[in-house]
């Protein structure tokens, strides 16, 4: 009977190992540089200037090829996100020119943003975005981190994998090396180099600073309810555990009229 | 039964119960007597009842909010994860429900194997089950079509493909199901409208599912007939119903943890990627619980034969009462089955890492050899031991366990 509930055991050990192992095919590459997240782990949080940093990163480096597509400015202002007061998003929002009608007469104008409209593209559509980049489309960030085996770490590693092709590699006009892209060929130029942005907070705007920064930002712009879904789950998993162990006693001493039988 | 001759206390209810006996069935449900020596792998039925029913009130949430339409469905589903009140909650239970969904019912299908459950005179139950296990599939394959992302669309590309295989009317009954002459909006649309119609069809076989059971009682783990109700049984409630609770709480903890912690890591990150028919992802996979079955379409050169082989797989189960002849139910007292029953719990693990695997060298030819291996216990291995087997010597009675 013991060796036969070990075997019982053995296969829920099946089960699991089987969903991890199945996950990790898709989910992660051992190969990228591991950086430890603010917001990784089961009490993770985003680190906010870091955010809003990424932001500024997004804003004057990525954002002129990029698209964010799924975000409106209002995010940008939410619990849980770069939390820049309202003055601030509404002065953020108000930078871009937004189109919109038709107006009473019938004609469609552009005005200053506001908090409730979503990221203006860098371009009118996707052929658009092409053409402007050499015949390869920049993708949309809005889930970009979710969207990459890796995640947040591919991001990082990508954006810090540029350097010199070895002897000998073949590389096409307007194609550059990156040692964790597919086929280590990338059509976007190395994006961040020292200084590419001044930092409002007076932070030092090195390669690795401004990487951080804008793969928190797109963590963030990807999952952007992160913060309430680890708090929630805390609070859940410790309700539950309370209330489990009340099930198992109660059931323990109901059981125990029949297990005295015996 | 005692149910039998229930009468309810009040004059209303006597009343009401006379014309419709709801008083009576829920008496019988509490009082159904259960054998009381069920082990934890007896809770997965109130698990997976449990799990129906949180996809489908999740799934009716989220189809107030979810758009079917080739153009918005991927930023509908982003609009619920971003802008919907706890949508976030409501779509992670939902996608993650679905895998927990199927790691009950795959314990709940190996206690049945072990236990012997599926033999007479429960076979209907079983093909229930197995009927239930099937839509199932379906269900979750077009579930996972919604979102519109790029494994949704290329998913659905190479299962709906499977149908061209058929001889004369594949290619038309490809286009039927499609709605044109791709995957594309009118797939989208009848999917959803099936995806939202199936749950309510398992629903209703789940009621049949434990009608049929309640006809014979519940097999137990020494798999042996008893008395009902007996020194062997207890009442279902409050007995049984506290103790799936307790491994109910047990598995919603797992669960929990999934939807706060890592709700995404069953998923594939290229569904996160808007559908492009123009660009094939590198590798087309399912759902970790589709891998197996995806392994054995792809062991097969022939598109034709891959199909027949899948079916074949999933069929054969419906036959397993009459393919395991032995009169012993439970593994305990089956010595040599109960090794091959671990030996097809690896084959179907090894199946399924290999689908997961491209389809390619080493990977392919262990593919083959677990596919066959699959096929070769359910008719061969267990019909040839029915009749040689020894088995152990099988108690009288839950109480007296020892026969000697």
């Amino acid at each position: 009977m013991k060796t036969y509930i070990f075997k019982n055991n053995f296969i829920i050990g099946f089960f699991l190992t089987f969903l991890f192992c199945s996950s990790n095919l898709y989910g992660s590459d051992t190969k990228l540089i591991k950086v430890d997240w603010s917001f990784n782990g089961i009490t993770g949080k985003f680190d906010r200037s870091s955010l809003q940093r990424g932001y500024q990163v997004y804003n004057e480096v990525c954002s002129s090829c990029h698209s964010m597509r799924l975000l409106s400015y209002r995010n940008l202002g939410e619990k849980g996100g770069p939390e820049f007061s309202i003055e601030q998003v509404k002065a953020i929002a108000s930078n871009f020119e937004v189109q919109d009608g038709p107006n009473e007469e019938g004609e469609m104008f552009v005005r200053p943003g506001r908090p409730s409209d979503k990221f203006v593209s860098p371009y009118p559509n996707v052929q658009a975005a092409s053409a402007a980049n050499g015949g390869s489309y920049p993708p949309d960030m809005s889930v970009l981190v979710k969207a990459r085996k890796g995640g947040a770490d591919y991001i990082y590693s990508l954006l810090m994998g540029y350097d010199n092709s070895p002897e000998g590699f073949e590389l096409e006009e307007g194609v550059h090396y990156n040692k964790y892209m597919d086929g280590n060929k990338i059509k976007m130029a190395k994006p961040l180099s020292e200084g590419s942005v001044t930092y409002a907070d007076g932070t030092k705007a090195t390669e690795t600073q401004m990487a951080k920064d804008v793969t928190t930002f797109l963590a963030w712009a990807a999952e952007p309810h992160l913060e309430a879904r680890h708090k929630t789950g805390v609070r859940v998993i410790i309700f539950l555990i309370v209330l489990t162990i009340l099930v198992y006693l109660s059931m323990k001493r109901l059981w125990s009229r029949i297990d005295s039988e015996q | 039964m005692s149910e039998d001759n229930y009468v309810p206390s009040s004059k209303f209810g006597k009343w009401f119960n006379d014309r419709l006996p709801l008083l009576t069935l829920s008496a019988h449900l509490r009082e159904y007597p259960t054998p009381k020596n069920l082990n934890y792998w007896w809770t997965f039925g109130g698990i997976l009842t449990f799990c129906l029913i949180a996809q489908i009130v999740t799934g009716v949430v989220l189809g107030m909010h979810y758009v079917a339409h080739a153009d918005m469905a991927f930023d509908s589903v982003e609009h619920i994860m971003r802008d919907v009140n706890y949508g976030w909650l409501l779509r992670y239970i939902h996608a993650n429900g679905a895998s927990m969904f199927f790691l009950a019912v795959y314990i709940h299908i190996f206690r049945a194997l072990f236990y012997g459950s599926y033999k007479s005179p429960r076979e209907v139950i079983w093909i229930i089950g197995m009927l239930i296990y099937i839509l199932m599939m379906a269900t979750a394959f077009m579930g996972y079509v919604l979102p519109w992302g790029q494994m949704s669309f290329w998913g659905a590309t190479v299962i709906t493909n499977l149908f061209s295989a058929i001889p004369l009317v594949g290619e038309s009954i490809t286009t039927w199901l499609w709605g044109g002459y791709a995957v594309d909006n009118p797939t989208l649309t009848r999917f959803f409208s099936l995806h939202y119609f199936l749950p309510f069809i398992i629903l209703g076989l789940v009621i049949l599912h434990i009608w049929a059971l309640h006809i014979p009682g519940n097999n137990n783990p020494i798999g042996i007939e008893i008395k009902k109700p007996s020194k062997d049984t207890v009442p279902f409630h409050p007995y049984i119903t506290a103790k799936d609770l307790f491994a109910l709480m047990l598995f919603l903890i797992i669960f929990s943890g999934f939807i706060f912690f890592s709700p995404n890591i069953l998923g594939h990150p290229d569904n996160y990627i808007p559908a492009n028919p123009m660009i094939t992802p590198s590798h087309i996979v399912p759902e970790w619980y589709l891998l197996p079955f995806y392994a054995i379409l792809r062991s097969v050169p022939d598109k034709l034969g891959g199909v027949l082989l899948l079916f074949a797989s999933l069929f054969i189960l419906i036959a397993l009462p009459w393919l395991d002849r032995s009169k012993v139910r439970s593994a305990i007292f089956r010595p040599i089955y109960k090794n091959f029953f671990w030996l097809l719990i690896l084959d179907v693990l090894v199946l399924g890492y290999m689908g997961a695997m491209p389809a390619e060298g080493t990977y392919l030819l262990i593919a083959r050899i677990a596919t066959a291996y699959y096929f070769l216990h359910f008719l061969v291995i267990l019909p040839f031991l029915s009749s040689v087997e020894k088995t152990d010597p099988v108690p009288i009675s839950i109480s007296e366990p020892v026969l000697k």
